[in-house]
């Protein structure tokens, strides 16, 4: 009895120094890839996330950001629950969300429904997101998978002399806005795509699709990421494959060139392009890699940030930024942030980063080549930096608009 | 076989050709015309290979499954957890100790042991009452799954092919003859024909016992008549027991096969179930020979469906049960 009430008190007492001393927090919700195939650079993401609050802080003026996670599994329905439930129940007001390209577009979509709200894309990268119907309070800060991939079709037509190649891909909306990067420009540039082979999300078995890879051609372009990149390549391993290879975002990534095992030793020398190279020397980026190393311990991270904590990490500050300009005002439906954040230009670790009409970053692309550091670590080495490459990717918006959305069969292989 | 001839010498015709045009499309140079409109031979027997090495994989989970269905009558429906919990012990082990070889062992060893618990902590308790135990194997599963990704988490492991089976070997068939009219063979994986190799062994292995051994002699006498079996004097219970121990420690070593070849995760357990229920009812539940045939058929649906009709491969799988489930509903080696 006497244990009960003072447990009672102590609880009252709890209750009553929390309204005490409650600062008024802001309460953001964070999606990430936690569950399934992309597990890996959803935990990454999360790092690129963590390693922002330690080098910007929490503090909004006299408010306090307050976070809650959720976890998704790279399919659009996981995202639209996953967001759902951090408004609904966890009563979030802002939203920093998804990671993968299918759930961009969804969540997009729901974003529209809750017009009130701010929505800042964490990573995702599909085109269609920004660029067919944009919800205006959805904000983008990373590229699209189109933009990450400008300069690679140039650089493997005129200095490594590929003419013909074939590409493998997962089958949803990222990876048909990378190949439509690449394919634009390799066949602007007068080479040939001569078979695009589509593989389901999370696909276990990859022998007959390797199998099935064409022996005529110069070069192979692999758009995986996560399980199914590490899952492919042990088996190319297994089958003796010796082509050359090209990579996408996601492929080339620390989140590939760090896993287990010695199936990426095949990636030794795969050109690449993406939205970040591992060592670029601008000082801004080689801040941000001992941020992202000094946040966690050498076995809990990847020796380099992937481009997913890239991603967070930008999209994280862009939201703190413009927070804190508008000294955490978040009255009249949050109009003065979503103002403040289609203004703001953020210097993120991989270049300066603005944003267009419909929201969409414009940004700094990377071509890149995988090297060996002598001890048997992997990383991307810059090539080209290519600056201001937005959605378009240079062209009129009237052509771009006739070349079609990304696709299995979008764009056809020719210059427009 | 010549009784069959007989009594269907149509059927035994068609069944005849078709042996005959397979063995022509593996042994023979495709002539450029069959290139032309279904794709390089070398595609074709790569993908034939694959799917008789992953029915290799799909036999090693099967047939403990339908072992302890055909015996006790009962459907395991957590044989997928025992499956993918033998895979994250087998990586546990090669991780630690580095030996591929140890990690089968230990793996058959631990899973075998869940398996005994689970035989006299549950099943024992509600014997001969189906829906029971098909709802507590359910619960049960799912209780696995979230102790597993509580202590796993949602990452994906890869159990590491020691290097003597990295890469591959060249297999006596040839795909093509080069311009300068030098033979071109299959190149192939060593690793998934030594896992299919090994399978074999185990299915012969197997049979062997089930066929020519005494306990074999009891095993089979319990699937006709438990009753008249335990009235004789049998220990029916103990028998009970090394059964479910065999048939959860097969699911533990392919859960190692699997982690080598594939990759171990959360969800790969109710894709293991589903491939086994799937292997079984087309093969006959209960039947060792019956999940043999059945894991070699789901194999090489899966496998040509990636290659030949990939938009549609999924379904395939299941037409093919379907198709079975409406022509020959006790599956295609059943006896009865």
């Amino acid at each position: 009895m006497l244990k009960g009430s003072v447990g009672l008190i102590a609880l009252g007492s709890l209750l009553l120094s929390g309204t005490a001393f409650a600062q008024e927090k802001i309460k953001v919700g964070v999606t990430a890839t936690l569950e399934g195939t992309y597990t890996v650079l959803g935990e990454d993401g999360m790092r690129g996330f963590q390693a922002a609050l330690n080098v910007l802080g929490k503090k909004i003026g006299d408010k306090e950001l307050e976070f809650v996670v959720a976890s998704t599994d790279a399919t659009p329905d996981s995202a639209v629950r996953a967001v759902r439930k951090l408004i609904e129940q966890d009563k979030v007001q802002i939203l920093l969300s998804p990671l993968s390209g299918d759930e961009g577009i969804a969540v997009k979509n729901f974003a529209k429904t809750k017009p009130e709200l701010t929505f800042i894309n964490a990573a995702s990268g599909a085109q269609e997101t920004t660029y067919v119907d944009p919800a205006p309070n959805f904000f983008r800060y990373n590229m699209d998978g189109a933009q990450w991939q400008v300069g690679l079709g140039k650089y493997a037509y005129e200095t490594k002399g590929y003419r013909k190649i074939a590409t493998v891909g997962e089958d949803y909306s990222f990876i048909y806005t990378q190949v439509f990067g690449l394919v634009l420009e390799f066949c602007g540039a007068g080479g040939q795509v001569t078979n695009r082979q589509w593989v389901p999300l999370g696909t276990k078995d990859f022998a007959s699709v390797i199998a099935a890879l064409p022996d005529d051609v110069d070069a192979i372009y692999l758009g995986l990421g996560g399980a199914d990149a590490v899952n492919f390549l042990n088996q190319y391993q297994q089958a003796g494959g010796k082509a050359h290879l090209m990579g996408g975002s996601i492929m080339i990534d620390q989140t590939i060139l760090s896993s287990k095992g010695s199936a990426k030793n095949a990636l030794v020398g795969t050109i690449a392009a993406s939205g970040q190279a591992d060592t670029w020397e601008d000082p801004g980026w080689q801040k941000f890699v001992k941020a992202y190393q000094d946040a966690f311990p050498p076995a809990k991270r990847f020796p380099s940030p992937s481009l997913l904590a890239t991603n967070y990490y930008g999209s994280t500050m862009a939201l703190i930024l413009a927070l804190r300009q508008v000294n955490g005002d978040l009255s009249n439906n949050q109009a003065k942030l979503k103002e403040a954040l289609a203004k703001i230009e953020i210097d993120a670790p991989n270049g300066k980063i603005k944003l267009d009409s419909n929201r969409q970053a414009i940004g700094t692309n990377f071509v890149t080549e995988v090297v060996d550091d002598g001890k048997g670590a992997l990383f991307s080495k810059v090539v080209k930096v290519i600056p201001n490459v937005n959605q378009t990717l240079g062209y009129d918006p009237a052509v771009f608009a006739k070349i079609g959305l990304p696709s299995r069969t979008v764009p056809e292989c020719k210059k427009y | 076989m010549a009784r069959f001839i007989e009594r269907h010498p149509a059927w035994a015709l068609i069944a005849i050709i078709a042996i005959a045009v397979v063995l022509w499309l593996v042994f023979a140079i495709w002539p450029p015309g069959l290139e032309a409109a279904i794709g390089r031979k070398r595609v074709f027997l790569n993908a034939v290979l694959n799917g008789i090495t992953l029915g290799g994989l799909y036999f090693l989970v099967a047939s403990g499954f339908t072992l302890i269905f055909g015996l006790m009558r009962n459907v395991n429906l957590a044989h997928g957890s025992l499956y993918l919990f033998g895979g994250y012990i087998g990586y546990a082990i090669s991780t630690w100790t580095g030996s591929w070889i140890l990690s089968f062992i230990v793996a058959f060893i631990v899973v075998a042991l869940v398996g005994v618990i689970l035989q006299l902590a549950v099943f024992r308790r509600m014997e001969g009452q189906d829906l029971r135990q098909t709802m507590v194997t359910i619960g049960l599963s799912i209780v696995f799954a979230d102790l597993m990704l509580w202590v796993f988490g949602g990452d994906f492991y890869q159990i590491q092919t020691p290097a003597w089976l990295i890469g591959p070997i060249q297999l006596p068939l040839l795909t093509a003859i080069k311009s300068s009219g030098e033979p071109v063979y299959l190149q192939y994986p060593l690793v998934r024909l030594v896992i299919f190799a090994a399978s074999v062994v185990i299915g012969v292995a197997m049979w062997l016992a089930l066929n020519r051994t005494r306990i074999g002699m009891i095993v089979r006498a319990g699937v006709d008549d438990r009753d008249i079996l335990a009235a004789t004097g049998v220990r029916i219970q103990l028998v009970f027991v090394l059964v479910f121990a065999l048939g959860a420690g097969l699911a533990g070593i392919a859960g190692v096969v699997g982690g080598t070849f594939q990759s171990l995760s959360p969800g790969e357990d109710t894709r293991f179930l589903l491939a086994s229920l799937v292997v079984v009812i087309v093969g006959g539940m209960g039947s060792i020979p019956g999940a043999a045939l059945g894991a070699v058929i789901i194999g090489l649906a899966e496998q040509l469906g990636s290659v030949y009709i990939p938009t549609y491969a999924i379904v395939v799988t299941f037409l093919i049960m379907v198709l079975v489930l409406a022509l020959r509903p006790q599956g295609l080696l059943a006896r009865r």
